[in-house]
């Protein structure tokens, strides 16, 4: 089991800690942004950018299944999180975009998945498609959007898109976009949302980061280090100086 | 009509560790030098915390890395497949702007061995006939320790590398590796600190006879003043460091340890977001007359220059020469040509250990962090009976804690309750047994030009042939049955474990290593070396090309000391011979 230290050595380690956490919000050099500086949303009251409001409301539903909520155990879930506002505001940032890909033809689709990502698609491109031909699956299933299925009936589809169960190609595709691609894009900004400093829009109040015991942003341990074995003792500090 | 600039004495392709190391050395012997640097500038104020406390930002999104789109490479497993672009990054992460990728490294500086340097000459005295693949093209680099120590010594000190002397003159000492080449000095600065994973390696691989030391380090355990008058201060154990910029000045880079000074001097200067396209050479090929690049407003600007320097990393360098017509390619066929022949790389595997009762504090930690032990590197144990050659470092590294990469066992469930579930319980409760193992080189692993796919100023993308072949699957199942003996002395309550076992194939999709080597290696013999043991081009005497493309073969350490070494061996001979007397170092014949 863990030990606790000493007091003395708590004691110092907690002045020296605190010293550290920068007062960002008075310090020169130092960008952040506006919405930075508000408190974080709620997701209820949110108009997302990107999204129209039929995938808003897909998008919600199947993060609530991906990373279920307090009601389903113990941690906050990705809406308790924003997760999805994060997801949203992902879509108009750089990656969103592809900015930083190679997107120039000809566009190969029938090489090896070995040699990665081939689709003339951003990520915007890829939720916009993947969200429509699931509902059309789902209809066609279930006669039902996603977001009207039940939990279990809901896990099902998000399990049919992982092991990429869903012909897209039978609701249109016509580039070769796997379902099990969209899920593996989702699943991954899903967990980025609920992990990523809430600068971002998700983790929301850094609920993840104090779920697992990781301290955010403190990014100085010198006094530490040196302590194997010990539960770290302090909250997380986020990139704009929010402390938890 | 290309506009043209003044003409400079050298012009520097690339801001990184080789370039800021040229640019310095050649400032000294008092040429005009120009350094030109395709990605952004970066400076203290990119680097001020908490800035680089993102992970988002810079471990997930790269956003310190090169972009595909600017020069994407193309990549197939053998001659036969058609290579597709790597479109987002994976499997390797080069980096991109002032600093290069030395502004985002771990930090692991450690030397090659003398035997893995002259590993053709080890190989040919250790292993009897058809023992080894024949499609294998290993060399020695053509330098030798003797040769190199003085600069892999002065590289250290300007790094503040920070260790435990395993060898000094010949003396075996007590806590450092007993299997490293003699040093001429100790390591500046003491190692870092132990962390829970280091202490538990430590001790288990003692308990197996094995001789554990800490991983030689680039991040400073003291303030440290360099050479160049540039301070470090101590590293605070960030566990934003892999990746990420150092917000402490603590982690060697050529911001932190060179440039600074290198940009007081008047006799240099360097411009960003000038993407050179081409070295131009000579009508009759046998000098380069300078470079061409696209600057930030899309223009095609000449450069003249009397000395080129490519130091643009090791598979940049590559494609420059290719695009520029230096060297005659190599051809996996008819085995004729070397630029693109022998590219190497490095094979990782590991076992994942979970401990539910242990705090590992992940988050604390240096990018270096960890401890290795050099038992298997070439010479220190038989590898002929097991029918392959090479070595690994096998070691505990904790590089960061950040949350998003957080490993879970490969039973648990990506998503729902059960996601959430394993995330709590093992996150913090984990460490893991590594091996990073030498890539020989080969007939088909190779680069060249793509014949179908252009960047955006209408040249040729590189393209990469790579797989992993016998010898390095035979490597990666002996040292996962040593790791294996590791682990049930440690007895986690949960492990996992993935090696590049026979029947694997390279994948671009998930982070392997930035150590691409080779392509334009150094050597003796031109005619299976593009660059002489100067790193000189055999072909355009005035174009010198230092970098990782040198290495004939990879090794089992990280490069960067090589490459930092190499580099300062390249500069003296210029700055000794060359500028006195500009013309081959060595002759063809």
């Amino acid at each position: 089991m863990a030990s606790q230290p000493d007091n003395a050595s708590r004691r110092a380690f907690l002045r020296n800690s605190f010293m550290m956490i920068p007062a960002v919000s008075i310090a020169g050099g130092v960008s952040l942004t506006a919405e930075a500086d508000e408190p974080a949303p709620n997701l209820s009251e949110y108009q997302p950018a990107f999204f129209n409001d039929e995938e808003w409301s897909f998008l919600l539903a199947a993060c609530d299944r991906l990373i279920p909520g307090e009601a389903a155990g113990k941690g906050p879930g990705a809406l308790d999180t924003n997760v999805p506002i994060f997801i949203d505001r992902q879509m108009d940032s750089p990656y969103g975009h592809a900015d930083r890909w190679y997107m120039e033809g000809p566009f190969v689709l029938d090489g090896s998945p070995d040699l990665g990502f081939q689709y003339p698609y951003t990520p915007r491109d890829v939720y916009q498609k993947g969200i429509a031909m699931t509902q059309a699956y789902c209809q066609q299933q279930h006669g039902q959007r996603f977001e009207q299925l039940d939990g279990d009936t809901q896990d099902t589809v998000l399990q049919a898109l992982e092991a990429n169960e869903v012909d897209f190609a039978s609701f249109g595709e016509t580039q070769k976009l796997e379902a099990s691609e969209f899920f593996s894009s989702l699943l991954a900004n899903t967990k980025e949302g609920y992990l990523a400093d809430p600068i971002h829009g998700g983790n929301k109040h850094m609920a993840s980061w104090k779920m697992v015991g990781f301290p955010g942003a403190r990014a100085s341990y010198r006094d530490w280090v040196d302590q194997h074995n010990v539960e770290y003792p302090l909250g997380p500090v986020s990139l704009t100086g929010e402390r938890g | 009509m290309a506009k043209q600039q003044p003409r400079v004495d050298a012009v520097i392709v690339g801001l990184g560790w080789t370039g800021s190391i040229m640019g310095m050395e050649l400032t000294d012997a008092g040429l005009n030098v120009l350094a030109l640097e395709r990605g952004e500038d970066r400076t203290n104020e990119d680097l001020a915390y908490p800035k680089p406390a993102d992970e988002l930002q810079y471990g997930i999104r790269h956003t310190m890395m090169q972009k595909p789109k600017q020069a994407a490479v193309t990549i197939r497993r053998d001659l036969d497949e058609r290579a597709l672009p790597q479109r987002k990054l994976g499997a390797f992460l080069p980096g991109n702007g002032v600093g290069g990728a030395g502004a985002h490294w771990t930090g692991v500086l450690i030397r090659p061995t003398p035997t893995d340097l002259q590993l053709k000459t080890f190989a040919d005295q250790a292993f009897g006939k058809g023992v080894l693949q024949d499609d294998m093209q290993i060399q020695d680099f053509g330098v030798s320790w003797d040769e190199l120590e003085p600069h892999f010594t002065f590289f250290e000190k300007v790094c503040g590398q920070s260790g435990t002397t395993g060898n000094l003159n010949g003396q075996i000492q007590e806590g450092g590796d007993p299997f490293e080449g003699p040093r001429s000095e100790p390591y500046p600065l003491p190692a870092l600190q132990d962390t829970q994973n280091t202490e538990m390696f430590e001790k288990a691989a003692k308990q197996l006879g094995y001789h554990p030391f800490p991983n030689p380090s680039a991040n400073v355990s003291r303030a440290w003043t360099n050479p160049y008058g540039m301070q470090l201060g101590p590293c605070n154990y960030c566990g934003f460091c892999s990746r990420y910029g150092c917000l402490n000045y603590s982690k060697a880079s050529p911001q932190t340890c060179i440039l600074n000074a290198l940009k007081q001097r008047s006799n240099f200067d360097y411009r960003t977001n000038a993407n050179v396209t081409r070295v131009e050479l000579a009508a009759d090929g046998k000098t380069a007359t300078g470079v061409t690049y696209v600057d930030n407003d899309g223009e095609e600007v000449f450069q003249p220059a009397d000395m080129v320097i490519l130091a643009s990393y090791a598979l940049n360098n590559v494609r420059l020469m290719l695009n520029s017509g230096i060297g005659q390619p190599y051809d996996p066929v008819a085995r004729t040509g070397t630029v693109g022949r022998n590219y190497s790389y490095q094979v990782g595997g590991g076992i994942h250990c979970y401990f539910d009762d242990i705090e590992f504090n992940p988050f604390a930690t240096a990018g270096a962090t960890g401890k290795m032990f050099n038992d298997f590197s070439p010479g220190n144990f038989d590898s002929a009976q097991y029918g392959f050659i090479g070595g690994a470092k096998m070691h505990s590294s904790q590089a960061s804690g950040t949350p998003i990469k957080t490993p879970l066992p490969k039973d648990a469930p990506s998503w729902g309750q059960g996601y959430k579930d394993a995330l709590q319980k093992h996150y913090g409760h984990h460490m893991k047994l590594s091996m990073t193992g030498s890539v020989m080189s080969y007939r088909s692993n190779m680069l060249d030009l793509d014949p179908t796919w252009k960047d955006p100023y209408g040249m040729p993308l590189l393209r990469m042939t790579f797989d992993w072949k016998r010898n390095e699957h035979r490597l990666s199942a002996f040292m996962r049955d040593r790791l294996r003996e590791i682990a049930d002395v440690l007895q986690p309550d949960y492990r996992d474990e993935s090696f590049n076992l026979e029947g694997s194939h390279f994948k671009v999709t998930s982070y392997v290593s930035t150590h691409n080597v080779g392509g334009a290696v150094m050597g003796t013999d031109p005619s299976t070396s593009a660059i002489n043991r100067y790193l000189q081009s055999w072909d355009v005497h005035n174009v010198f090309v230092p970098g990782g493309n040198a290495f004939p073969q990879n090794f089992q350490s990280n490069p960067t000391d090589l490459i930092g070494a190499l580099t300062y061996w390249s500069a003296k001979k210029i700055r000794e011979e060359y500028l006195q007397n500009p013309g081959p170092l060595m002759s063809r014949a």
